[in-house]
């Protein structure tokens, strides 16, 4: 009873643990990245907690919201960071046992950054634009072929382990560090990072800083917000990015998470957390800086290459079993 | 059984009473009697899937020479019980839709015979009574889609379209069953199921192939489904949500009752079929579906989307029964099973909510809708739900059975025969696949009609649906939250079913419980506790705004690029919405793009005219069916010759006949 009564208060507190850090992590990632961007373009670039600034701005200005816009305009935001939350709340960051994690099942993390995608794609819709509508529709269209890929890619590392539940997967992968030396291993990781890629709207997919209005997919959805709207939009995309890496991190280098419930697990698990997720940031914003973005009917192209791949690795895993 | 032959006496009565009266009594008498047959009949259903226990019927008055047999095992009460709930919200939403033709005396009457045959086909026990229920629901439902037919040329074609494809079916699938009457001599299913060792496997294939197809087609599976976008759109509403969320799955359950059950499973082949037709449909569905401009073409694609993932289970549960894996064979089926409960509730509902829509803007183009949240609350509420669920968004039941579906096909890899992998990853590539397409599509759906500003004048002074529309719609959205936060609770109820399906008695693959959670550990969800951690996470979130958050809200114009003009036309449409992904996929879509420019006379850099179309047909029909249909004209064509209206060659014609008759026969 009272061996229950700790692990469910450990599994709370990792689940909260887990939000603080991507709350305030995520945010300060981002700025990292953008600072070494700036770096290697030669500026000197804002301070790394730009981010954090700017989303305690946006907390305290009006929120406009357009004539013809309904509820869905304001409550989109929420869904979006609600369903991000979850996420992080029951996804395996940290510690392989955050609260629910039973039902941390890939299908289940999948599902709920649709959902979210779904939540701001129908937002872009609501003011009756054609910015809003343009955005939603690129979005739709490519988280619609990127979650497919991702849902194979995943399917890969399951078959290999077993199941479909992410911490079990990860803590397997640790009891069997040969599993990660496997091809279908290496197919997934190109697989899953491309997807990565496109979900969280970095280049070559989707450049952040661009509001041009041919190129645009992610800003040209969020255009109407502003005020805290735009702030919880801005913090709920920081979260998932951080979800995103985490997630990459921990299931092609498991080391560091905690698998035991000692508090000093959880820390080295929570250092190693953040380091691992740096290290896939410092990658992909130096990949930034040296690919241009691709035209936005060559990004399909992409996501099916990725999709391809991930195919591979379930076959290759079937072969090699 | 008392229950249940008392709700089919119903359907009669309803139908005789709605020739009878007259007036507005009319619609609300038969509406009314229609909705007690359909309690009754759920209530029947219900008593079987809880006991386990099936009861029968035979009688020699009702049909000349054989008699009638009807028998309600668990599997048939699963398909009655979601016939029922599909009924009674159909009924209901019809006394509130009825109007001038839909509310005619033969209207009504087709919709009290048609409720009937859905009853019945799953009751059916011998060959006769199958056959005599099939062709009710067929001609009951083919004058249902003519109901519109004094106005709509469209509604004539998809009738007649409709009625060729489900004669074909039919044919077939009394053909398969005539092989297999052949070693019983009988007709009554238990002998069959008997004597079905006494089959060749040679008459065996035959017969499960020639029923596939007649099942198949009905079930929508493509290259079989060219009727269902073209009929579904054209029949009253509350008929496209019994047909789409029952009929339809009558041909599903037709493969199951007769290739699993009648022939006892066969070979490993005829299930790597099911699933490449489940694979096809699903892929076909789901991107035809992200097209449609027209939303009840939209949701029947969806319907065939959804269909081809049943297939797809279908499939797996008889690969994997073929191949000795009762257990994951039982959690596939009861995810097939799971899923065609679901599909009933939110499609259904989405048919409704289009009827309301219909009703009320007097069109079914999303191009011309738009903003119709704030003029249709009540069908924009249900419209969400359904939606969600169908777009498989955690906590509804289209994600439930939709994570079921892929733990049952996750499952499958544990049989190393190389075929049967490859079709499980096909499969799990398609479910993938079809996901994010469902959610173009129906973001679209919602996103067009819903938001943004009216696109048409009748969008715009939209009314809402009448209240007892509106009940049924609520009514329809039950199973799809139950589904979705307890879809543990019906469980046990489908694993009766399945037992019967599968004909085996293996333990539930699931524990007990609100959630779904394997037995095999290889994953569990439970959705109620998601929803908690959901709640408790949404109560901080605006607790946290309310401390935060400063500054206020202000309504403003919309960004127009510094124009002060945003007029409807500037929005997206459904068309544009979907063009990136039709651009992607141009291969298969193959649309039909036409720019028409005249220019100016004094000079070409001037544009006088712009007339652009973007057209998205069948491929299929275009390739496979249009080709035959020109083959039998031009053979109607050349036929004609031998007719010039003179009667002596019509009797020398005769004579000839007669010769060739008897030189064969003798």
């Amino acid at each position: 009873m009272i061996l229950a009564a700790t692990s469910l208060v450990y599994s709370i507190g990792t689940s909260l643990l887990q939000l603080v850090l991507l709350t305030l992590g995520a945010p300060v990632l981002l700025g990292v990245m953008d600072k070494l961007r700036a770096r290697a373009e030669g500026r000197r670039g804002a301070s790394v907690l730009q981010p954090l600034r700017d989303i305690r701005k946006l907390m305290s200005k009006q929120r406009l919201r357009a004539h013809f816009s309904s509820a869905v305009l304001p409550v989109a935001p929420i869904v979006l960071l609600v369903a991000t939350v979850v996420a992080i709340a029951i996804a395996p960051l940290a510690s392989t046992q955050p609260l629910l994690a039973p039902s941390a099942d890939i299908y289940v993390i999948v599902y709920l950054l649709l959902t979210g995608s779904i939540a701001l794609a129908l937002a872009g819709l609501d003011a009756g634009t054609a910015f809003g509508g343009m955005g939603s529709s690129r979005a739709m269209t490519i988280s619609a072929l990127a979650e497919p890929a991702l849902l194979v890619a995943v399917l890969a590392l399951s078959i290999q382990a077993g199941t479909s539940n992410v911490p079990t997967i990860i803590s397997r992968t640790l009891a069997n560090p040969t599993m990660l030396s496997s091809p279908t291993r290496l197919l997934a990781l190109v697989a899953i990072l491309i997807v990565v890629i496109a979900e969280t709207g970095r280049i070559p997919v989707d450049n952040p800083s661009t509001h041009l209005e041919l190129t645009m997919i992610h800003e040209a959805m969020i255009l109407e917000y502003s005020g805290a709207d735009l702030g919880l939009v801005s913090i709920a995309s920081a979260m998932r990015l951080g979800l995103l890496f985490a997630l990459v991190a921990n299931l092609f280098v498991p080391w560091g998470i905690a698998t035991d419930t000692s508090i000093g697990g959880l820390a080295m698990g929570v250092v190693w957390l953040a380091v691992k997720t740096s290290v896939i940031g410092v990658g992909v914003s130096f990949m930034e800086v040296h690919r241009a973005k691709l035209r936005l009917f060559r990004v399909p192209e992409l996501l099916a290459g990725g999709f391809v791949l991930s195919i591979l690795a379930v076959v290759t895993g079937l072969v090699t079993r | 059984m008392d229950l249940a032959l008392l709700s089919l006496v119903l359907c009669i009565v309803g139908a005789l009473l709605a020739l009878s009266l007259n007036g507005s009594v009319r619609v609300v008498v038969t509406g009314i009697v229609g909705i007690a047959a359909c309690l009754g009949a759920l209530a029947a259903a219900l008593r079987v899937l809880i006991d386990g226990n099936s009861v029968s019927f035979h009688s020699t008055l009702l049909l000349p020479l054989s008699g009638i047999d009807l028998t309600l095992d668990p599997l048939g009460a699963l398909f009655v019980a979601v016939t029922s709930i599909v009924g009674i919200a159909s009924c209901l939403y019809y006394i509130g839709y009825a109007r001038d033709e839909s509310g005619s005396r033969l209207s009504l009457s087709m919709f009290m015979l048609f409720l009937l045959s859905l009853l019945l086909v799953p009751m059916a026990s011998s060959v006769m009574t199958w056959m005599f229920a099939w062709e009710i629901m067929a001609l009951s439902s083919m004058l249902l889609i003519t109901t519109e037919h004094r106005h709509s040329q469209a509604a004539r074609r998809a009738a007649l379209w409709y009625g060729v494809m489900t004669q074909l079916g039919a044919g077939s699938i009394l053909l398969g069953f005539l092989i297999m009457t052949l070693p019983a001599h009988a007709q009554t299913f238990t002998l069959l199921e008997q004597h079905a060792g006494g089959l060749t496997s040679l008459e065996r294939s035959a017969a499960f192939i020639f029923s596939l197809i007649g099942f198949a087609s009905k079930a929508g599976a493509v290259p079989l489904h060219v009727w269902l976008p073209k009929a579904h759109p054209e029949a009253p509403s509350p008929i496209s949500a019994l047909m789409s969320g029952s009929m339809v799955a009558l041909g599903i359950y037709g493969i199951i009752r007769v290739g699993l059950t009648l022939l006892g499973g066969g070979s490993l082949w005829w299930w790597l079929v099911v699933t490449s037709l489940g694979v096809a449909s699903a892929l076909f569905g789901a991107l035809h579906a992200t097209t449609s401009t027209d939303i009840k073409r939209l949701l029947a694609y969806s319907t065939i989307d959804v269909m081809g993932l049943v297939l797809l289970g279908v499939g797996a549960a008889g690969a994997m029964a073929a191949t000795h894996h009762h257990e994951v064979a039982h959690l596939a089926m009861v995810a097939s099973l799971l899923l065609i409960v679901a599909h009933s509730g939110f499609k259904g509902c989405l048919f409704l909510a289009a009827g309301a829509i219909e009703r009320s803007t007097g069109t079914r183009n999303l191009d011309q809708l738009g903003g119709l949240l704030s003029r249709m609350r009540v069908t924009a509420i249900v419209f969400v739900v359904a939606t969600l669920s169908v777009m498989a968004v955690p906590l509804f039941s289209g994600f439930s059975s939709e994570w079921l579906l892929f733990e049952g096909l996750l499952g499958g890899f544990i049989s190393h025969n190389s075929a049967t992998s490859i079709a499980m990853l096909v499969s799990v590539t398609a479910l993938a696949l079809t996901g994010g397409l469902t959610a173009i599509a129906f973001v679209k759906a919602f996103g067009i009609a819903f938001l943004g500003q009216p696109r048409s004048s009748n969008a715009e002074h939209a009314r809402d649906a009448s209240p007892t529309m509106g009940v049924a719609m609520f009514f329809l959205c039950i199973p799809s939250i139950v589904l979705g936060l307890a879809p543990g609770s019906v469980i046990p109820l489908l694993n009766r079913a399945s037992d019967v399906g599968l004909r085996l008695h293996v333990a539930s693959p699931l524990r007990p419980g609100a959630g779904l959670d394997l037995l095999s550990s290889r994953g569990s969800i439970e959705p109620l506790l998601i929803l908690a951690v959901g709640v408790i996470a949404s109560l901080g979130l605006w607790g946290l705004l309310r401390l935060v958050a400063r500054g206020g809200v202000r309504r403003a114009a919309a960004w127009s690029s510094g124009r002060d003009v945003l007029t409807p036309r500037m929005q997206y449409t459904a068309t544009s919405f979907a063009e990136p992904l039709q651009r992607v996929f141009v291969d298969v879509l193959r649309p039909d793009n036409d720019l028409d420019v005249t220019h100016e006379s004094e000079s070409r850099y001037y544009e006088q005219h712009l007339a652009f179309l973007n057209r998205v047909d069948d491929t299929i029909e275009n390739s496979i069916y249009q080709p035959v249909i020109k083959l039998v004209r031009r053979a109607g064509t050349a036929a004609l010759r031998l007719q010039n209206g003179s009667i002596h060659r019509y009797l020398a014609l005769g004579f000839i006949a007669l010769l060739v008759v008897l030189v064969v026969l003798t």
